[in-house]
């Protein structure tokens, strides 16, 4: 993933009651690697702008001094003893993956991609 | 076909072989799965070696579990060590987990014996099961309508009598929706009462496995049997889940049961309405005191669910990019090669949620969607928790619908998502709630209520529940 551009940064902070555009959606496509052809890409802007306007709803609530809840049980730091168990087989973890070669995962040349 | 129970009692008493119980079940499978589809992946090989396994320990005289000989269905998203677990995806193609989640281990170590995989929605995103890669499962009451989901499968397996019991996972009601669905019992208990260990991640801070049954009974078992603490699973609660099975019988009497008035009136068909009000005028004959109770926040609970959970989904389903698991479409670099895999590999709706997902958390929009949600979520939280200052267990339909027709739903994913309308704000809660058929709709099709609790309140929850079923009986 690129790093967010200066200019993406200080973006001025967004309302849930916009509409959400195509040029947004192929953004957001190209931000999650996921490739759409021109139909798609209309076809998911409307579907994801309906989702995104019923959530507008929020935006009626007063949330001033509300904490979030990322999640819903009061654990915090759970670590476990530092002493060595069982972990997978490498070969057998390695003999599911697509490509693998001396114990690694192999994969295509990374340098020389195209943006 | 028998019961878990029964079925578990005759094996360890000799009375039945663990190989005639899954046979059996085998030949309920091949008769009527062509059909319903209730399978990714039917493992008859395991499983007779598995029941012979059984009947070795039978002869030796033990130690058998307490599912010993029970035929299970599981969720096609829960890794199974050498079994194909594929999630109803094309990007998990050929994988082959390299070890178990944890609730199949407690299962197998319980005696129980793994008959199949079950279809669902691609990753579990999905209220009709038609998200599956591999085809819809049908709901085996009407096998022109869908049967719910994500655990659509699932649910078809025991309503089907392929299985007495199966487990299937919950994300926003992907248990409870289905239950209600196929006419059985589904319970989606407390967060972090059941390891995610193996549970393959969708909304991490929302996800937890249950089980389905055709009682309360045996879903009672089943929670027992794969709940309780586990180490390997950092969001695990330290303690043994609820000894619900010794409750059962205890009634309602005294209990105080809120009807949820926000879940009774617009968007609630209501011919199941009806069946609802039903189940809370037997629990006041049963004893309880039976009031409306007015839960505000919960009508937000779809707006803010369909940001954190696509948020969490676009986080954990970056990992499948085509390195280390399932699908690769060859490309000259790296980076074009996971583009083009994740393009191949994935259905509509889950790049739906992750697209959703991605720009609810990017620069920019992360406080106006994400931030909001988790606030909200609080909110959530804060007026459930003061409902049960009054009231034990809460009470509300499961699904607004019964079981709708292929088709009906898929063109506009935001007609599908309102299926959950319901079950949703449990799980941003983190509560448990459970599915109990109580009745027939209009149509003919089943009726699920819904009995909510409290966090670690499964013991109210399953003696509603037991009460609801007795009604019935």
């Amino acid at each position: 993933m690129t790093e967010p551009t200066s200019q993406e940064r200080t973006h001025t902070p967004a309302s849930t009651s916009e509409r959400i555009t195509t040029e947004q959606v192929a953004k957001v496509a190209k931000l999650a690697r996921l490739r759409l052809t021109e139909e798609e890409l209309t076809r998911f802007t409307g579907q994801l702008g309906d989702v995104l306007e019923h959530a507008a709803d929020l935006d009626l609530l007063d949330l001033e001094g509300v904490e979030p809840m990322a999640q819903p049980i009061p654990l915090a730091n759970v670590f476990r003893k530092d002493v060595p168990g069982p972990i997978l087989d490498r070969d057998e973890v390695l003999a599911v993956a697509p490509a693998a070669e001396d114990g690694f995962f192999r994969v295509p040349p990374v340098l020389g991609e195209s943006e | 076909m028998s019961s878990a129970i029964d079925i578990a009692a005759s094996v360890q008493s000799g009375e039945r072989s663990a190989l005639e119980v899954v046979e059996e079940h085998l030949g309920a499978i091949a008769e009527r799965e062509s059909e319903v589809h209730a399978f990714n992946l039917v493992t008859t090989d395991h499983a007779i070696a598995a029941a012979s396994a059984v009947d070795e320990l039978v002869a030796k005289g033990g130690p058998l579990g307490p599912l010993a000989g029970v035929p299970v269905a599981i969720k096609d998203n829960l890794c199974t060590r050498g079994v194909a677990t594929t999630c109803s995806s094309k990007i998990l193609e050929g994988w082959v987990p390299p070890y178990d989640a944890t609730v199949v281990t407690r299962l197998a170590a319980a005696g129980a014996i793994m008959v199949g995989k079950t279809n669902m929605d691609e990753f579990a995103m999905g209220s009709s099961t038609e998200n599956s890669a591999f085809g819809p499962t049908r709901n085996p009451h009407d096998l022109s309508r869908v049967p719910g989901g994500s655990s659509g499968g699932s649910a078809a397996a025991v309503a089907a009598g392929f299985a007495p019991i199966s487990l299937g996972s919950d994300t926003g009601g992907s248990i409870r929706q289905p239950a209600a669905l196929c006419g059985v019992v589904g319970v989606k208990p407390t967060y972090g009462t059941v390891s995610r260990l193996g549970l393959i991640a969708f909304g991490s801070s929302l996800d937890q496995v249950g089980p389905f049954a055709n009682s309360v009974a045996e879903a009672a078992l089943v929670c027992e049997v794969i709940g309780g603490h586990d180490p390997g699973d950092s969001t695990s609660l330290p303690q043994a889940f609820p000894a619900v099975s010794e409750h059962l019988s205890d009634g309602v009497a005294g209990m105080r049961i809120g009807l949820i008035t926000e879940m009774m009136g617009e968007g609630i068909a209501p011919d199941v309405a009806k069946r609802i009000r039903a189940a809370a005028e037997w629990l006041a004959a049963a004893g309880a005191e039976v009031e409306e109770v007015s839960v505000p926040a919960v009508t937000f609970g779809l707006s803010a669910y369909y940001l954190v959970a696509p948020a969490e989904a676009s986080s954990n389903l970056s990992r499948y990019d085509g390195v280390r698991y399932g699908l690769r479409v060859e490309a000259p670099t790296t980076g074009e090669m996971m583009e083009l895999t994740r393009t191949a590999g994935f259905g509509d709706e889950v790049k739906r949620r992750i697209m959703l997902g991605t720009y609810a958390l990017s620069a920019g929009y992360y406080d106006a969607f994400y931030g909001t949600a988790l606030k909200v979520r609080t909110l959530i939280r804060r007026d459930f928790d003061k409902a049960y200052e009054r009231f034990d267990a809460l009470l509300s339909p499961t699904s607004p619908t019964t079981a709708f027709s292929f088709g009906d739903k898929t063109a506009d994913p935001m007609s599908m998502y309102l299926n959950d309308v319901c079950t949703i704000a449990t799980n941003l809660a983190g509560h448990p709630a459970m599915s109990v058929p109580y009745g027939l709709g209009d149509d003919g099709m089943p009726v699920g209520a819904q009995v909510l609790a409290p966090a670690l309140g499964e013991v109210a929850m399953f003696r509603v529940a037991a009460v609801l079923e007795g009604s019935l009986a």
